[in-house]
């Protein structure tokens, strides 16, 4: 009996300790100088302004991560204090999958010193992840998501702290189809995604913009990221006869279908593409010789596109970690970080003592209200769902397929640049 | 009581009655619709089977670790997978030195007898000291604690391999000789596949004969229908586990380098998802039985690459391989159903287990 009073009793607690904090969270706070609806950030005085990543920096998709990381950390040194407080990097891994990003997300969401935050790496963290850091109203600024539906118009009130400085890849895959129809001449091409957002996402765009051209589809097909026998689907593929496989997928099942198609019968002459999820010298150990004249559509990181500030980045990149960059999205990151460093110094008051208050609200708006923002990937400026992309999108050709090779513009060449 | 305890089987064979209806009428009216279609030509199919022959046969070779293991200890030896995967990864380090001095390609059958024995040596060595390390202290537990300690092995296992090597793909080098198609009776088949084919059923006849004909494999046999008559004969019955396990890690070994031939890249976690399918295959066959993971490999490799396109269809579904496992999975639970001792499973099994 006394047991059953006391789930009763601990059931009404927890009710009164929900409504209380939900009614916390809707009225808005009041914290020195500031009243925010979603909270309040206070900086004591000489104490560092807290900034988290969540990327991917462990595991076999490491590099993309730890790319944008180090775009991070060469902003913050180019930055040096933000409203006269110093900058302080904190973050955690995603793993490139879902679970990985909601972990990562609820961490950072318990952390009520953080002010911004710059992730994810892949868009299926993001899909899960944004919605428990914006419910936390911590605002966050992705380098590398690019699946439509982050920044879809339909993309729903809990996505509102999100924005991201890649390019959307409504962008990426018409530039891809355009190259395909118009450069390639082909007329006939089948698909393939692995079922996460980004690449069921951009395998359909470039199928719609294909077609829409006049090209026709012969398939669209799926895979699972851990297949590794493609010759099946392959042939399904061929049944269609296709003149060219667009396959925006990453390294391990990319890799196993480059190297596989030429075997199958009716493939020998088709024409390959993959997309920014491969453009890596992982993938060509991964694919080996097999790699050899096939085609990636990612971002132009060339200093002819993106100019001379590109090249000091480059140069400091190469003081401060003693190599060239590892994937294709330490630009976005770094504009990322300057983008939230502009906004911050908008929103951000001091009271008599010296202390910091920042509205986190007042921070979000500030950050979707950025117009023509001077970054290195372009001039940014963002729209009401989210996208600040500025984007230029090349097609790259495999020449050498050598790993030490590894050099985007001369080897993989440059062939296309997307039309603006 | 009589009554209801009738009403109750009636009414669940009347359930799996209708299970099996259903899916055979999914089944059938798939693969008539495919057909009507007319998609694929005669070719294509020969080459459908044909893929899937050569990757069940790979599984096939994972399989009789699994079922050799639990014919005698009655245990799901879930390492098995990382034990594959440890004697292909090493024998990387030894093609690549040996494609980049020319040798490869100048002795290729050498070569490759070279670099199996190193893998098979390496899986043998890795299962053997799984056993003695975390399966032999624990002979006497319940049946669960071994199963646990199984899933710990093949973890250290992964992220040795990782911390060692990193958790990038290795290319494997390519035989210049397996490169292209032989024609068999006019259809083609790939110079690998027909490598891979081969080599399995070799090593697998060869295995068979081993445990049927020889008195090692008589007392193997012997061991695995009761531990402790076998000791009373005279049988030493930890030597026996022993040689179980060693027979086992070596089959597997194998396996990894048919499977570097065929997928030419290698990785720490390659050994989750063969072992996972070569488990399916051995149950599939009759777990215990060495035949029955045979065909179970094979039965399996040809669903999976045939399946989607024969039965999905046909239904208009769309990317129908995007669902291979789950029509592989979905026999291995019809089997579960309505044959539990699996394919050529006999009775006895299911007695003494």
């Amino acid at each position: 009996m006394s047991k059953a009073r006391a789930i009763w009793a601990l059931l009404l607690g927890l009710l009164v300790a929900t409504g209380a904090w939900v009614a916390t969270e809707a009225a808005p706070v009041r914290m020195g100088p500031v009243t925010d609806d979603w909270g309040v950030v206070r900086v004591a005085r000489g104490q560092p302004i807290v900034i988290a990543y969540w990327l991917v920096v462990a595991g076999p998709d490491a590099s993309l991560g730890v790319d944008s990381r180090r775009g991070i950390e060469i902003a913050i040194d180019d930055k040096k204090t933000v409203a006269g407080h110093p900058v302080r990097l904190i973050g955690e891994d995603t793993g490139c999958n879902a679970e990985g990003g909601t972990t990562a997300a609820t961490k950072l969401a318990a952390n009520r010193q953080i002010v911004a935050a710059v992730g994810s790496s892949c868009s299926s963290e993001a899909v899960p992840g944004a919605p428990i850091l914006c419910k936390a109203g911590i605002v966050t600024v992705s380098p590398s998501n690019t699946a439509p539906k982050l920044t879809d118009p339909n993309r729903g009130p809990e996505y509102a702290c999100y924005l991201r400085t890649a390019h959307n890849d409504l962008v990426q895959g018409r530039a891809a189809a355009q190259f395909a129809y118009h450069v390639l001449g082909v007329r006939r091409a089948a698909t393939v995604h692995d079922g996460s957002p980004y690449a069921e996402g951009l395998a359909n765009v470039f199928a719609d913009v294909f077609k829409r051209l006049g090209g026709t589809i012969t398939s669209q097909e799926a895979v699972s990221p851990t297949d590794t026998d493609m010759r099946p689907v392959l042939t399904r593929i061929a049944a269609g006869k296709p003149d060219l496989i667009y396959y925006p997928i990453f390294i391990a099942a990319g890799g196993h279908i480059t190297r596989q198609a030429k075997e199958v019968a009716g493939l020998e002459r088709v024409k390959l593409m993959s997309a920014d999820g491969t453009f890596s010298p992982d993938f060509w150990k991964a694919a080996g010789e097999a790699a050899r004249g096939m085609y990636h559509s990612s971002p132009d990181l060339s200093v002819e596109a993106l100019g001379t500030k590109y090249q000091q980045f480059l140069d400091k990149h190469q003081k401060k970690y003693g190599e060239k960059p590892l994937s294709a999205f330490h630009a976005h990151a770094y504009d990322a970080a300057m983008m939230i460093f502009a906004a911050i110094e908008k929103v951000a008051k001091k009271d008599a003592q010296g202390n910091t208050y920042i509205g986190r609200k007042a921070l979000r708006d500030a950050l979707f209200a950025t117009r023509n923002f001077p970054g290195i990937t372009g001039t940014l400026t963002c729209n009401p769902y989210g996208d600040c992309a500025d984007p230029k999108i090349a097609v790259y050709q495999t020449i050498s397929a050598d790993p030490a090779k590894w050099n985007p513009g001369t080897d993989p060449k440059k062939v296309w640049s997307m039309k603006r | 009581m009589a009554a209801g305890v009738a009403r109750r089987v009636n009414f669940v064979d009347a359930f799996l009655w209708a299970f099996r209806l259903v899916v055979v009428a999914v089944v059938v009216w798939g693969t008539v619709g495919t057909l009507r279609l007319g998609r694929y030509t005669g070719e294509q199919w020969v080459d459908f089977v044909i893929f899937g022959l050569a990757q069940g046969g790979i599984y096939a070779l994972i399989a009789l670790g699994y079922t050799m293991v639990y014919g005698i200890l009655r245990m799901i030896n879930f390492a098995h997978g990382e034990v594959f995967m440890s004697g292909a990864y090493t024998a990387y380090f030894v093609a690549a030195p040996l494609a980049a001095s020319g040798f490869l390609n100048r002795h290729p059958i050498l070569s490759l007898l070279l670099l199996v024995g190193v893998a098979a040596a390496v899986s043998l060595g890795v299962a053997v000291l799984v056993e003695r390390v975390a399966y032999r202290p624990l002979r006497r537990a319940p049946r669960l604690v071994p199963l646990i300690t199984a899933i710990g092995a093949s973890f250290f296992l992964q992220y040795a391999f990782r911390g060692l090597y990193g958790s990038g793909f290795k290319a494997y080098p390519e035989f210049e000789l397996f490169k292209g198609e032989w024609q068999v009776l006019g259809v083609g088949i790939l110079r690998t596949q027909a490598v891979v084919l081969v080599s399995a059923a070799v090593l697998m006849f060869s295995l068979y004969q081993f445990v049927m004909r020889t008195k090692v494999g008589k007392a193997m046999r012997a061991v695995s229908e009761d531990k402790d008559a076998a000791a009373l004969m005279g049988i030493d019955v930890d030597r026996i586990i022993v040689l179980t396990f060693a027979i086992g890690g070596a089959a597997a070994g194998a396996a990894g380098i048919l499977y570097a031939l065929v997928f030419k890249q290698v990785h720490f976690f390659m050994g989750f998802v063969p072992g996972i399918k070569a488990f399916t295959s051995a149950v599939l066959g009759g777990i215990g039985n060495i035949p029955g993971a045979m065909l179970g490999g094979l039965f399996l490799g040809v669903v999976e690459s045939v399946g989607p396109a024969l039965f999905l269809d046909g239904l208009g579904i769309p990317a129908p391989y995007q669902l291979k496992d789950v029509i592989a999975f979905t026999m291995l639970v019809m089997v579960l159903i309505f044959r539990p001792q699996g394919i050529l499973g006999e009775r006895l099994a299911a007695k003494r287990a």
